[in-house]
């Protein structure tokens, strides 16, 4: 087992401590060796990626969000096929604003990626930059958003297939807003906050979330405006 | 492997004794960092694991005791023909409040709870991992109980039954606000476990001691980490079924309107995709009880450690695949009946795999035959006769016959009480001196084990009869000419005799907090790491982190390097391991206590509660949510500065 031992200067305080009494509690074995101690005090105090908890977190929040996203899906192909007439009562949504913000949501990945690799470089100002080209990126969508909202050509209470095509866009949305909302408040302790070395592996994992918003885009894209333009 | 009490020779103590002088200035200032603020505003800023643990179980115990008391009204209802001791509406509002208490406000969360204490001990860590969120979890979850009782009190009791079937619960037939408080119970407790499951699987995954490898990692540790994940997968579609219900009440969507294109199956494909795998939720931290239990009181290492966490993981896929054999009464293909029989008789393959191996141990092992093994050994009788009459209700042509009567109601109790409550109270008995540092009476224990297990039985076997006699569930009375009076009143007296079980388990709780006898580190000779810590364990919970070098820690010959030594006594400095191999990794300082958590949390209820009454609440509501959390995240510049001097960059 690495110790991670090597060169450096010992850090105070330290707390040492090179056994307790329960070492030495099993009597009828042989007389235990002289107790030496794992050191750990020269590992690093952060890191990106699958070392940080944060990046287990946001692994687990993505599981969690994946999974409301797929069954929401499952519910829209359940009622399509209760159904008869799909969509119900109302033409297709039109595709024009929803494909715009596509290509809006997709282009944000640009910017998003440099904030990744900025954050793992420790790079406050190329951070902070661009991320605020994310969050530039995030207003665009999220105004686009509400134009597709209004191109649906459906209520959310007109019928099932409306209540579920609102809920599918209402979800994602959420997520645009709780992503924009994080990145924010990134971004604001970027210029002005105090900073430690752990707030770089929080950027670096806010960026895998958007990506994760993006991504997941994608699907529910296909199932907003391309299935009910397919007949089977 | 080792007699677990035998005697220190002198020598080693002496040398105990001198290490622990030499460190007492450490413990205490370890002590203090870890320790929570004094005061009350300390007490909602509180976020040590055990501090945080103690409230839930408490909470979720309190929960247990309250629905006890519904199903005591209920037997007592039952009790003779044509009784009044209540009216239907009232009944319908208790059996609603029964099941859905001791499904979502006890019985899933109180595994979660236990483990809350439990893992960061059994894993050797000093902390649970974001322990503030822990404390935001609690929170939320006392929340959403206080939400529904304080509903029910106003006279919004929700009445549609524990998994509020539409239409009854939709906006035609589910009048007043009891489905919404319903539906909203829901969003609190399920955000609760959902964060509780991300807690647990990265303390689980990233926080165990240096050398416990997956393959060395205690049994309960694999359970809990086995049913987070199922939390994960299965939790999110409740949340979105009652959304969807709520939303098809208050801004009239129509999921479940059949004349609009929605379906009122939807709703039961939704909720039993979560709710069967609830069901294991509850059954498999259970099982990792058991594993735990079972080596101690048997005096010998678990017999086939890798085939129980194989069939951990296998019932738990399984458990995604059975939520349909809930649904036999209704139109579903036949095709698909036929499948979800077979998935649902398989999974007595993996619970199979794991009694054989719990056989195997108690056989070959030398037993000791305390309180908490003869819960374990009720278990084993309880769950086999729950599991025959699984087998028989997974069967369709059977199922059609005994759909919604009392051999149901049978069932059901047969499995939870049986694989999770017995279990849980062993669990309680097995690590009470642990929480308190007191062992329960042995004596009372015995009583309150026997005054249990045959109430038990009294209470529940003659619903099988009852419901091969036609009873249908959820009825408020019947008339003295069916027949049932007889196995009703019967019921009752084991429903009482319960009562008499769990009283006599609060008089010992309470009895051993003035006069039990001290426990010390490890008053039953386990073999995991919570037993060589302190009772109750210190803040920090272990003075040196352990290195560990084989499955059973503390019966394993000791081994060098014994301990982990470089952690910061003044700071919350933790150490972080591989994934896989539990290598050290990283030395990271994590949070001080903070009162953001409980106001967040106080701010995210106002949102939900108010969203029961204008879906505007969703909007102004957020507002506070988002602030209360930028408050929590935000660092200060004292906590920065600490940082900064501890910092070592990758």
């Amino acid at each position: 087992m690495s110790t991670g031992a090597s060169a450096g200067e010992p850090r105070a305080p330290v707390y040492r401590e090179p056994g307790g009494n329960a070492a030495s509690r099993r009597s009828d074995k042989p007389p235990a060796p002289t107790p030496d101690t794992l050191d750990v005090r020269y590992l690093p105090s952060f890191g990106f990626g699958a070392r940080s908890l944060m990046w287990w977190a946001t692994a687990g929040l993505m599981l969690i969000e994946g999974s409301a996203f797929a069954i929401a899906v499952a519910i829209y192909f359940y009622l399509h096929d209760v159904n008869h007439a799909w969509p119900l009562n109302a033409p297709p949504p039109d595709w024009r604003w929803g494909t715009l913000n596509t290509v809006v949501l997709v282009l944000s990945m640009a910017p998003n990626e440099l904030v990744k690799r900025a954050a793992q470089r420790l790079d406050r100002r190329a951070s902070r930059l661009w991320l605020v080209v994310c969050l530039l990126f995030a207003v665009a969508f999220l105004v686009v958003r509400g134009f597709e909202f209004a191109a649906l050509n459906v209520t959310w209470y007109a019928n099932a297939y409306g209540s579920i095509v609102w809920f599918l866009l209402g979800l994602h949305t959420t997520h645009l807003i709780t992503d924009t909302i994080d990145s924010a408040v990134l971004a604001a302790l970027l210029y002005v906050g105090p900073l430690e070395g752990k707030r770089f592996v929080d950027v670096s994992e806010n960026a895998l979330y958007w990506y994760f918003v993006v991504l997941s885009w994608l699907p529910i894209y296909a199932v907003i405006y391309i299935a009910p333009r397919i007949h089977p | 492997m080792n007699e677990p009490d035998a005697a220190l020779p002198s020598g080693a103590s002496a040398r105990a004794n001198v290490e622990s002088e030499t460190s007492d200035a450490d413990r205490r200032s370890l002590a203090l960092t870890w320790a929570d603020p004094p005061g009350w505003l300390g007490a909602l800023a509180a976020i040590n694991h055990k501090t945080i643990a103690r409230r839930f179980i408490a909470t979720t115990f309190a929960s247990f005791l309250i629905a006890g008391l519904l199903a005591l009204v209920m037997r007592l209802q039952l009790a003779r023909p044509n009784n009044h001791v209540v009216g239907p509406d009232t009944y319908d509002a208790l059996f609603t409040l029964h099941g859905t208490t001791m499904m979502f406000l006890f019985a899933v969360p109180v595994m979660q709870a236990v483990a809350g204490y439990l893992i960061p001990l059994m894993v050797g860590a000093r902390s649970i991992a974001f322990p503030r969120m822990n404390a935001y979890a609690y929170w939320m979850f006392l929340f959403g109980c206080l939400t529904l009782y304080g509903a029910a009190l106003l006279g919004a009791a929700p009445q549609a039954g524990w998994f509020s079937y539409v239409p009854l619960a939709g906006p035609n037939y589910g009048l007043g606000k009891g489905p919404d408080i319903w539906a909203q119970m829901i969003t609190f407790t399920e955000l609760s476990a959902l964060l509780e499951a991300i807690v647990l699987i990265t303390t689980i995954l990233k926080m165990r001691a240096p050398g416990m490898s997956l393959n060395r990692m205690p049994l309960f540790a694999w359970a809990t980490l086995v049913t987070q994940f199922m939390v994960i997968f299965a939790m999110p579609s409740i949340m979105l079924a009652s959304t969807a219900l709520i939303l098809d009440r208050l801004v009239g969507t129509q999921f479940y309107n059949p004349s609009l294109g929605g379906d009122v199956l939807l709703w039961q494909h939704l909720f039993w995709f979560f709710g069967h795998p609830e069901v294991y939720l509850i059954f498999i931290p259970a099982l990792g009880f058991i594993s735990s239990i079972l080596p101690t009181f048997a005096r010998r290492p678990i017999f086939g450690y890798t085939a129980i966490v194989l069939a951990l993981i296998a019932t738990a896929f399984l458990a995604f695949g059975l939520w349909v054999h809930h649904m036999f009464a209704t139109s579903i293909p036949t095709l698909g009946k036929s499948f979800f029989t077979a998935a649902s008789v398989m999974i007595a393959v993996p619970s199979g795999i794991q009694i054989f191996c719990w056989v195997a141990t108690l056989v070959t092992g030398r037993l000791n035959l305390k309180t908490p093994l003869l819960f374990v050994l009720a278990f084993f009788f309880i769950l086999v006769i729950g599991g025959m009459t699984g087998i028989m209700l997974g069967a369709v042509p059977l199922d059609l016959q005994l759909h919604d009567t009392y051999f149901v109601v049978a069932h059901l109790h047969y499995v939870l009480l049986g694989g999770a409550v017995f279990p849980l109270f062993g669990a309680f008995y097995y690590w009470f001196p642990k929480v308190t540092g007191r062992l329960l009476d042995e004596r009372l224990g015995r009583w309150q084990f026997w005054l249990f297990f045959i109430g038990f039985n009294v209470a529940f076997f003659p619903m099988h009869w009852l419901g091969l006699h036609g009873m249908p569930r959820r009825i408020w009375t019947y008339s003295s000419g069916m027949g049932w009076s007889g196995l009703n009143l019967l019921s009752s007296i084991g429903a009482a005799t319960i009562t008499l079980s769990i009283l006599l388990f609060l008089v010992n709780i309470v009895r051993t907090h003035w006069r039990g006898e001290a426990a010390g580190c490890d008053p039953w000779g386990g073999a995991t790491l919570e037993w060589r810590t302190a009772s109750p364990p210190p803040p920090h919970n272990f003075d040196a982190i352990p290195v560990v070098h084989g499955r059973d820690p503390l019966w394993d010959a000791p081994r060098n390097p014994a301990y982990v030594s470089g952690l910061a006594a003044d700071a919350r400095e933790v150490l972080v391991t591989t994934a896989l191999d539990a290598e050290p990794d990283m030395r990271p300082l994590f949070p001080q206590p903070s009162i953001w958590p409980f106001v967040s949390a106080v701010a995210t209820t106002v949102l939900f509660i108010g969203s029961v009454f204008t879906p505007w609440a969703m909007v102004w509501g957020s507002v506070p949510v988002a602030v209360t959390l930028t408050a929590w995240f935000w660092p200060t510049r004292r906590q920065t500065a600490q940082a900064l001097a501890l910092e070592r960059k990758p």
